[in-house]
């Protein structure tokens, strides 16, 4: 089995371009083709947030080539800003594009357990996310519903221009997506159960990988109940079924012909999905942080069972607070008792985190390299974006808040930032091993101080409006008096979003002149214990190429050992 | 390097510190019942979180600052004590953090309107509010938006012309209280989910299509104070906005007769 798997991908090595580069079951190659196609999401995603914070400020402004933006493409822009930053960057390249391609070689195999089917994953995920696009093209444009999609509205074609075929493709769209998510999780479960090398016991395994496997078990959980809640919806909205929309509804002056359906049920159904959904987004941010902090600050990581631990807790708690997104939606208020009881219990487990890694960190002999600095901005922006979480837990504040920028605000530092933090550390770390050449420290710095200061400048004033009552998802600032009086605030946030969505400029240049002029990379050029290291780079496409690799040691060992090394690979002998 | 960003994390600190100390917006002057209960736990929290950013991105700069010679070596894999006693802590600010939230949400959310409340309903309409008052037999008469709806004949909400308790019943584009009277309001919506957003009343409730919510409040300030509709609910969404007047008694009753005279569906 092993040898004709093996001689297989040997095979595949030698098949010509499209074999090699597009129609290939090597899990380096598709975190590869995932990593680009996050890539060009977050493209699209942080360019209609250019557009949509141009506009609030300046709204009669013309856009070259799409002139005047109407209130309906300001809600298709935010739907589809939402839309692929959660789930075509923030779910994919963490888990999909770094998972695939490193949890099999740290694990220390050349393959996923499923190699075709981590394949159909791929493809399943480019067909949904040009479906999506597709939106932007037929008559009525994107849904305009928001990435939360919350019926009747998305359900009722008459409710608005986006919401007939432009909403049919997000549903369809994000049906494949959910599928192909669970293929792939399906693969990352197997593969990290079934295919990790001698010696690499659970508690050996490097964070990253733990934080892949837990996301892997969440994905497929809730990506499952969306599923249904979007096959539910589709049905509603063609079959003639009624589960999201009530009788006697009067849209437009014309009667709708439903009856029986309960809005809030897609909520419930949404949420479920939605919350563990944040975790599924950030926990390999979580475990790419804990990873680097260790490899950069040259000790073992603080508290490794600490770290386990903290990432059950965290996956598990995410599945009972859903409802903690609903305190103001008409939901039993002795719910919101439950809800907030338990979302509060989360910041146990994400406290153990921030301490062990700031005791990863301290007293450490610390490598100042570009990843370091992007996951000790993580740590910052986690601690920042995390501490607003208890407050909106308690119902009575978060009923104020809820629907507000202070809501906006939390979110983008504590998963959107954060998360794209850990995208780029991983991204600055994984390079060499990927593309067998080392990206560029200066700009990866410079790239650094322009993020992490326009993170800040771009998300802290967005609490003070929502603090003042600025509702979320207005598409113009004139429609009620006191919202327009912030036009000042809004204005200073358009123009640290330009500045810092310029800045990002640094990183493609980057990206694309190291991938192919930057230096050649060493084998292990961080030094680091993992497997990963133990191969050439870039990782040559036969993996390990038959060669079994044993594991001795635990996955952090840093530190003294003998005159000239101050780590130990996994794979050292025993001594 | 090490300094470039211990005084990063300082400088982001002192800013946003400077940034909530001159708070360019804050809420807006609370003028219910419950506002001066809610502002002040949020003060509080507001304190307490505010105390652990600061202490947090702090902790984090003097991590960096500590570096030992590059020759010694710390195999330092971490320690239970600290962990279990650093958990311990964080659990214990939480837990009382929880348990005072969980008093104040029992006090807003866990009670009756009072027996003398102003009944009130509240009806979203992309993109528009209506207010109905019972009128003076203190019942509202029954609706079915689908058979009986008309904007341009005066009756949006499909008021049933053959209920005898729909007659008198007053249907107002902006929402008129008295002066300290609590309001029981009961939340409808004829299309998509809206929401109620009074923010000088710290109010908030979603108005969800095929549910009566009830929920209420007590304004305690005469003025003129914004609706603004906080869950999307469509192109015009940026723009569904009504007015709260809040006046005396006297005024109350007097606008009330008008608009009985007015609006009556004879």
């Amino acid at each position: 089995m092993e040898a004709r798997r093996h001689r297989e991908t040997q095979e595949s090595a030698s098949y010509g371009f499209l074999r090699h580069y597009l129609f290939t079951a090597d899990h380096k190659m598709i975190g590869r083709q995932y990593f680009f196609l996050s890539l060009a999401a977050v493209l699209v995603g942080a360019w209609l947030s250019l557009l949509m914070r141009i506009h609030l400020v300046w709204p009669k402004t013309a856009i070259p080539f799409l002139g005047e933006i109407k209130p309906e493409n300001y809600l298709a822009y935010l739907t589809m800003h939402g839309t692929l930053m959660v789930f075509f960057v923030l779910s994919t390249v963490p888990q999909n594009g770094f998972g695939t391609f490193f949890l099999p070689l740290q694990l220390g195999t050349s393959e996923m357990a499923f190699p075709r089917l981590n394949m159909a994953g791929f493809w399943t995920t480019l067909v949904s996310f040009l479906m999506l696009m597709a939106a932007f093209f037929v008559p009525g444009g994107p849904s305009g519903a928001g990435w939360t999609q919350y019926a009747p509205l998305s359900a009722l074609a008459e409710s608005g221009p986006g919401q007939a075929l432009g909403t049919d493709l997000w549903l369809v769209s994000i049906g494949l997506f959910c599928f192909a998510t669970i293929l792939s999780a399906i693969n990352f479960v197997t593969t990290t159960i079934q295919k990790r090398a001698p010696g690499m016991t659970m508690m050996r395994m490097p964070l990253p990988c733990w934080s892949w496997f837990v996301t892997a078990i969440l994905s497929l959980l809730a990506f499952s109940v969306l599923t249904a809640a979007v096959i539910m919806l589709l049905l509603d909205r063609h079959a003639g079924t009624n589960f999201f929309v009530p009788g006697g509804l009067l849209v437009s002056g014309k009667p709708v012909d439903h009856s029986g359906g309960s809005a809030l049920l897609w909520q419930h159904l949404f949420w479920f999905f939605g919350h563990p959904e944040v975790y599924i987004a950030v926990l390999p941010a979580m475990g790419v942080t804990s990873h680097l902090l260790s490899v950069f600050s040259r000790k073992p990581v603080f508290g490794y069972r600490a770290m386990v631990g903290a990432t059950l807790a965290i996956g598990g708690l995410g599945f009972m607070v859903w409802g903690h997104h609903m305190f103001a939606s008409g939901m039993n208020p002795h719910a919101g008792f439950a809800f907030s009881t338990l979302t509060t219990a989360i910041a146990v487990p994400s406290a153990i985190k921030t301490f062990n890694w700031v005791g990863t960190l301290y007293s450490g002999r610390i490598r100042y390299t570009t990843p370091l600095l992007f996951s000790v901005g993580f740590v910052s922006l986690f601690i920042t974006g995390g501490l607003t979480g208890p407050l909106l837990a308690q119902p009575a504040l978060d009923v104020y808040l809820h629907d507000t920028y202070f809501v906006v605000a939390h979110f983008h530092l504590i998963m959107a930032m954060a998360g794209l933090f850990a995208i780029f550390s991983a991204t600055y770390f994984w390079f060499p091993k990927m593309f067998g050449r080392m990206m560029n420290e200066r700009l990866g710095r410079l790239h650094f101080w322009i993020t992490l200061a326009g993170a800040y400048a771009i998300f802290m004033p967005m609490h003070l409006l929502g603090i003042a009552g600025h509702p979320r998802r207005y598409s113009d600032l004139s429609g009620v008096q006191y919202v327009a009086a912030m036009l000042p605030l809004q204005r200073f946030i358009t123009l640290a979003a330009i500045v810092t969505i310029a800045g990002q400029l640094i990183f493609l240049v980057n990206l694309f002149w190291s991938l192919r002029r930057g230096p050649a990379a060493e084998a292990n050029p961080w030094e680091c214990t993992t497997l990963e290291w133990t191969l050439p780079s870039p990782a040559p496409d036969a993996g390990f190429a038959g060669r079994q690799p044993v594991v001795n040691h635990g996955p952090y060992e840093y530190g003294s050992f003998g005159a000239e090394k101050d780590f130990l690979s996994q794979d050292a002998p025993a001594t | 390097m090490a300094a470039a960003l211990r005084i990063a994390l300082v400088l982001i600190t002192l800013g946003c510190v400077y940034l909530f100390v001159i708070h360019p917006l804050w809420f807006p002057v609370g003028v219910s019942a419950q506002a001066a209960t809610l502002d002040h736990a949020f003060s509080v929290a507001f304190w307490i979180l505010g105390a652990l950013f600061v202490a947090g991105q702090v902790v984090l700069a003097l991590v960096l600052l500590r570096r030992k010679p590059a020759t010694s070596s710390t195999h330092w894999y971490g320690n239970w004590r600290l962990e279990i006693g650093w958990t311990l802590a964080i659990t214990v600010i939480f837990f009382w953090f929880h348990v005072s939230g969980a008093r104040l949400w029992s006090s807003s959310a866990m009670h009756h309107p009072a027996a003398d409340a102003l009944q009130l309903e509240v009806t979203g309409v992309q993109f528009q509010w209506y207010f109905r008052y019972p009128g003076a037999d203190d019942k509202f008469g029954h609706v079915d938006a689908q058979k009986f709806a008309k904007a341009n004949e005066g009756n949006p909400l499909g008021i049933d012309p053959g209920d005898p308790a729909g007659k008198d019943d007053i249907v107002s584009s902006a929402m008129v209280l008295p002066v300290g009277r609590e309001v029981d309001l009961t939340l409808r919506a004829q299309d998509v989910v809206h929401s109620v957003f009074i923010p000088a009343m710290r109010f908030k409730q979603d108005a969800v299509p095929g549910m009566e919510i009830h929920t209420h409040f007590k304004p305690i300030q005469t003025g003129v104070y914004e609706i603004a509709c906080a869950e999307l609910c469509g192109m015009g969404h940026y723009r569904m906005r009504a007015a709260v007047r809040v006046v005396s008694a006297e005024e109350f009753g007097k606008w009330l007769k008008s608009n009985s005279a007015a609006n009556s569906r004879e």
